[in-house]
């Protein structure tokens, strides 16, 4: 149970010349000069992936590039045009929350409908119904005309519904913006614990850390075809890079030494060349630093073309892929202007190395503006791993050194 | 096959549905339920005082206070009953578009509804004409039962026109506004409130040849005169039902995915 096989998926829209080119085609049989009067538009094609159950995909790609489509194909709302979708097991899709909520029924009476929509039947939802009552926390206004709820409750109460019994395959949109802060973390802990269970998850999301917390692949669709899949960290480095390189395709992935994928881009009117870590005391370069230790981030770069302006970007990332501190030279306010071809940078950035002990990498980028989407020069990720270790200090967890002032009265 | 097992899971949904869309007509009216009733009352007074006071359009034969009272119910009240079916399910599927194109279930649901929905609101006023005939001594006795072949055949022949028309209606938008234009001739090329011997010679055949005629005089057979339909007369009406269920469901099947794109 929840299984999902997707063979050789196309979707195509059907668009017509005229209005009556539809009619035409419909009535006039193909013996007597009948011939197909529309072009097809296709959205997706060649979509192939299968999902073991229980697995948690990521499905990212930019607007436009067939992900809603897909989803709805998976669902089983429209149809492809080519192709096979194959699931096992009870489907439930967090799309649109909310559908068929009618104002003036109470809370219980929408829900008990939006759940006989989704296929549960009239006992179990009854039996769910407290449950529900108490995910959505919306209380006594459960007896009231939806008309009346906010609509973060009409979400909230949507969402418990659509969760109140565990499904063998989950289908998440991104805009999973379910009220407040608290209850977004709260239905996030409800996903987490299906997929838990063995609930299948797909999940639709531009949101970096979301993927790259909860799936175990992702699968990158651009302009309607699967154009990678893979570990998360890697599929969301290559849209990032594809992000800034929608008209040039220079996106570049190689293995490093240690096995992870890096992901270069970029026009090349500037080139970093190097990456590297100094101690701020010594000068020495350094493999591995000291928590809390004054270190210096060096980065050599050099201009191919004149440029008018030119910003330099850099994140540190954990093992994991997630930003802990990225800045560039926009945000400090020192971009430099006017660069003529053939001049040689080099950037210092001084800083505490204030991490929790673990490994971590560098991404550096160079581009103009506040953002890599403008214009992107170079872009790297894994541009250099580091290891931070703890020498000195007293025992600690977590990413960051936060050293504390402690009292304690008594 | 497997639609119909569909269809037989969601029941749930389809009972909630069709309680939902009840309530919903009249829990903002006052007068609620009542307006079901007010609405052909109203239009029933109209054409009783137009055509059998002022008109002096008596029935051939019938002298009855009541007769063309009953004549016209009997009509009026079918005919609307045949016209709430074909205009919902006609526009059952654009109505409904964002539930189609959101959610996945089985979207044979959607017609089910608005038929037993159409269904319900018939009843009631139905079953009011019925105990009136009681009351004032008009009722037609044990021909009462022929009602329910009638009534068969008309839901079958109102459902497979609509569905035919629902299907075509998303791809063409035209059909629907055509067919309220097509229902006003309809309605009036068929004898519901004049009886088919008031007709001149010349229009008789276009009215003779119309299928929901032999429907609508067989009902008024029944209130009117007591008697029994003259079965033979229904069979073009049953074919025709028919046909037209098979064409209905072969476009919905055919079309049904394509259907959501267009919405």
């Amino acid at each position: 149970m929840g299984a999902i096989v997707v063979e050789g998926v196309g979707k195509a829209y059907k668009q017509y010349s005229g209005r009556w080119s539809r009619l035409l085609e419909w009535l006039v049989p193909t013996w007597c000069g009948g011939r197909p009067r529309h072009q097809q538009k296709w959205v997706l094609q060649d979509i192939s992936f299968s999902v073991e159950p229980g697995e948690a995909i990521g499905i990212v790609g930019v607007n436009g590039a067939g992900k809603s489509t897909l989803l709805k194909m998976i669902t089983g709302t429209t149809q492809p045009t080519v192709g096979r979708v194959h699931t096992t097991g009870r489907v439930a899709a967090l799309l649109e929350l909310g559908m068929g909520f009618h104002p003036d029924f109470t809370g219980r009476q929408n829900a008990m409908m939006a759940g006989q929509l989704l296929g549960l039947s009239a006992v179990e939802l009854e039996r769910l119904m407290p449950e529900i009552i108490a995910f959505a926390e919306i209380g006594d206004y459960i007896e009231q005309p939806v008309r009346v709820y906010s609509s973060g409750m009409q979400m909230r109460l949507a969402f418990s519904v659509a969760c109140a019994k565990r499904p063998d395959i989950l289908i998440v949109d991104e805009a999973l913006s379910v009220g407040d802060t608290y209850f977004q973390h709260k239905s996030f802990e409800r996903i987490r614990s299906f997929c838990r269970q063995g609930t299948t998850l797909l999940m639709v999301s531009h949101d970096k850390g979301a993927v790259q917390g909860i799936c175990d692949r992702a699968i990158l669709l651009d302009a309607g075809r699967l154009s990678m899949q893979g570990a998360p960290d890697a599929v969301m480095d290559y849209y990032n890079a594809l992000l800034a390189e929608r008209d040039v395709s220079t996106v570049r992935q190689q293995q490093t030494d240690q096995g992870q994928v890096q992901t270069a881009s970029g026009s090349g009117e500037a080139r970093i060349d190097d990456v590297y870590l100094l101690d701020e005391g010594s000068g020495a370069r350094l493999e591995s630093v000291n928590v809390g230790q004054s270190i210096a981030l060096v980065v050599d770069a050099h201009i191919e073309k004149d440029l008018p302006e030119v910003v330099l970007g850099y994140a540190i990332k954990d093992r994991w892929g997630q930003t802990i501190y990225g800045t560039n030279t926009h945000h400090l306010r020192a971009p430099l202007k006017g660069l003529r071809a053939g001049e040689r940078l080099q950037y210092r950035f001084r800083f505490p190395a204030n991490l929790g002990a673990g490994s971590y990498s560098m991404s550096i980028a160079l581009h103009t503006a506040d953002t890599h989407i403008a214009k992107n020069f170079e872009w790297r990720d894994l541009a250099m791993v580091f290891e931070v270790i703890n020498a000195d200090k007293d025992n600690f967890v977590g990413l960051a050194w936060l050293p504390p002032e402690m009292e304690c009265r008594r | 096959m497997r639609m119909f097992g569909a269809l037989w899971n969601y029941r749930g949904f389809i009972l909630e549905s069709v309680k939902r869309d009840f309530q919903s007509q009249y829990t903002n009216a006052l007068l609620g339920a009542v307006w079901t009733i007010i609405r052909p009352l109203a239009m029933i007074v109209v054409y009783t005082i137009i055509f059998a006071q002022v008109m002096q359009a008596k029935l051939p034969g019938l002298g009855n206070a009541f007769s063309y009272s009953i004549y016209l119910c009997a009509g009026v009240l079918t005919w609307g009953f045949f016209t709430e079916t074909l205009t919902k399910t006609q526009n059952v599927f654009l109505e409904h578009a964002n539930l189609l194109k959101k959610i996945s279930f089985p979207r044979f649901c959607l017609p089910v509804i608005v038929v037993i929905n159409a269904g319900v609101n018939f009843l009631i006023i139905f079953g009011l004409f019925t105990l009136f005939l009681i009351l004032s001594g008009n009722f037609p006795g044990i021909v009462f039962i022929a009602l329910l072949p009638l009534l068969l055949v008309q839901v079958a022949f109102s459902v497979g026109l609509g569905i035919t028309l629902g299907v075509l209606n998303v791809f063409f938008r035209d059909i629907g506004q055509f067919f309220v234009v097509v229902l006003q001739f309809w309605f009036w090329l068929t004898p519901v409130v004049y009886p088919i011997e008031i007709l001149p010679a010349a229009v008789r055949p276009i009215v003779e040849n119309n299928p929901m005629t032999a429907l609508i005089g067989s009902y008024q057979r029944i209130f009117v005169e007591a008697q029994w339909p003259v079965w033979e007369t229904l069979w073009p009406i049953t074919l025709l039902s028919v046909v037209l269920c098979g064409i209905g469901l072969r476009l919905f099947r055919q079309h049904a995915g394509e259907m959501v794109d267009e919405l």
